[in-house]
């Protein structure tokens, strides 16, 4: 099972990495000449927020949508990581640690779906 | 500067920052918010959000090396993930409503407390005492391996190690770092956890504390894929070189250097805040 969770943790950043690494690629063929404006904070548009909306847009092979799909593959691999965890007590019948990793499980699960605080 | 250039400039930072954390130790995420709005003038915001990823990456990554050779702690882990993750969405939600001014000032401050912590040899504190009774019921007691064999050891302070996590969440979620620091302090010195496992419990939880506050971060629009692209490919490839060369000992130099640019970053970051600059 260590084993296990161990290999998840390094195929989930290594899948979420090149992701990323193509995305970053695309990006930088179709905005590398651009003028960067990071300085002002004006917060993504709602179509880079929403899962749903970037997993549609990744599906078109758009770029920035194609990296942010990384990065989702990414946040969720600790999560992954964390219901492994789950399964694992339950199976050792540890009541106690189900309920506490179903816990934190839910706090992950309501911050990457709803996120608002 | 185009996208391009600034896209490169960013990558070579970050490989370094991961490079320097892996070899001292340190951990590179906490330097990455300071070189983006410092150096490259990144909304502080965005900073974060690229920050935060890149400590997902780091992390899980070297959990994955840790994980199976025993030392990690994984109840302490997962009943202090619930403080940590709790801690990090209070985080999120208060880098949200305070001034850009506060944050800063708050980030120069943690990183001014994390050189003072490498700078100083890590004390040696006692390890275990008597049976507890919140960790008996909490079965939190475990062995680890030594050069003896498997070596018994008993949970302490289980209240306020769950306290400073709590702190430790809140300032990941606030700054985007790992607060490793915090953790660790928390297992040493309240919970008196043999260092190995400390240390390896503290990365296994990072990943997961860092995921609580990230999607909130996405869902505020803080994570930009222009700017978090080249932050995380970045520090991932440094932590994996650095990795691959370190031998053993940490060596004290690089610690040393890596502590002047921390502290060198922590009064820039209390300058720029107090003025307005960020």
């Amino acid at each position: 099972m260590e084993q296990l969770i161990g290999n998840l943790l390094r195929v989930g950043v290594l899948v979420a990495a090149i992701v990323v690494l193509v995305g970053g690629v695309l990006y930088l063929i179709q905005h590398g000449g651009g003028a960067p404006a990071y300085h002002v904070f004006q917060g993504e548009p709602a179509a880079l927020r929403s899962l749903h909306a970037i997993v549609l847009g990744a599906a078109t092979l758009q770029s920035r949508w194609v990296i942010q799909l990384g990065l989702i593959l990414l946040i969720a691999t600790p999560v992954a990581r964390v219901a492994f965890s789950l399964v694992a007590f339950a199976v050792q019948r540890d009541k106690m640690y189900v309920v506490v990793t179903a816990i934190v499980l839910g706090v992950l699960v309501y911050s990457l779906f709803f996120g608002r605080v | 500067m185009t996208v391009l250039t600034l896209t490169l400039l960013v990558a070579v930072g970050s490989f370094a920052a991961g490079l320097l954390g892996a070899l001292t130790g340190l951990g590179g995420g906490m330097v990455i918010v300071p070189l983006l709005t410092i150096v490259f003038g990144v909304d502080i915001h965005y900073a974060i959000g690229a920050s935060l990823v890149s400590v997902i990456a780091t992390s899980s990554g070297a959990a994955a090396a840790y994980v199976k050779e025993g030392f990690t702690n994984v109840r302490v882990g997962m009943l202090l993930e619930v403080a940590t993750t709790i801690g990090a969405l209070v985080g999120a939600y208060l880098a949200g409503i305070l001034s850009t001014t506060i944050i800063a000032v708050v980030f120069g401050l943690v990183l001014l407390y994390s050189a003072y912590l490498s700078l100083r040899p890590r004390a040696e504190h006692v390890v275990g005492g008597p049976p507890n009774r919140i960790a008996l019921f909490l079965r939190l007691d475990s062995t680890y391996p030594s050069a003896g064999g498997w070596q018994p050891y008993e949970v302490q302070g289980v209240p306020l190690g769950f306290g400073l996590m709590g702190v430790a969440g809140v300032l990941s979620g606030l700054l985007g770092i790992g607060s490793g620091a915090v953790k660790v302090l928390a297992m040493d010195q309240a919970m008196r956890l043999p260092f190995k496992v400390s240390t390896t419990t503290s990365n296994f939880m990072i990943g997961v504390t860092a995921a609580a506050s990230a999607g909130v971060y996405l869902h505020r629009g803080y994570i930009d894929p222009g700017l978090a692209m080249p932050v995380m490919l970045g520090v991932l490839a440094g932590a994996l070189v650095g990795a691959r060369l370190l031998t053993g000992a940490k060596p004290r130099v690089l610690r040393l250097i890596f502590s002047a640019v921390i502290v060198f970053l922590a009064i820039e970051m209390l300058y720029n805040g107090l003025t307005g600059k960020i």
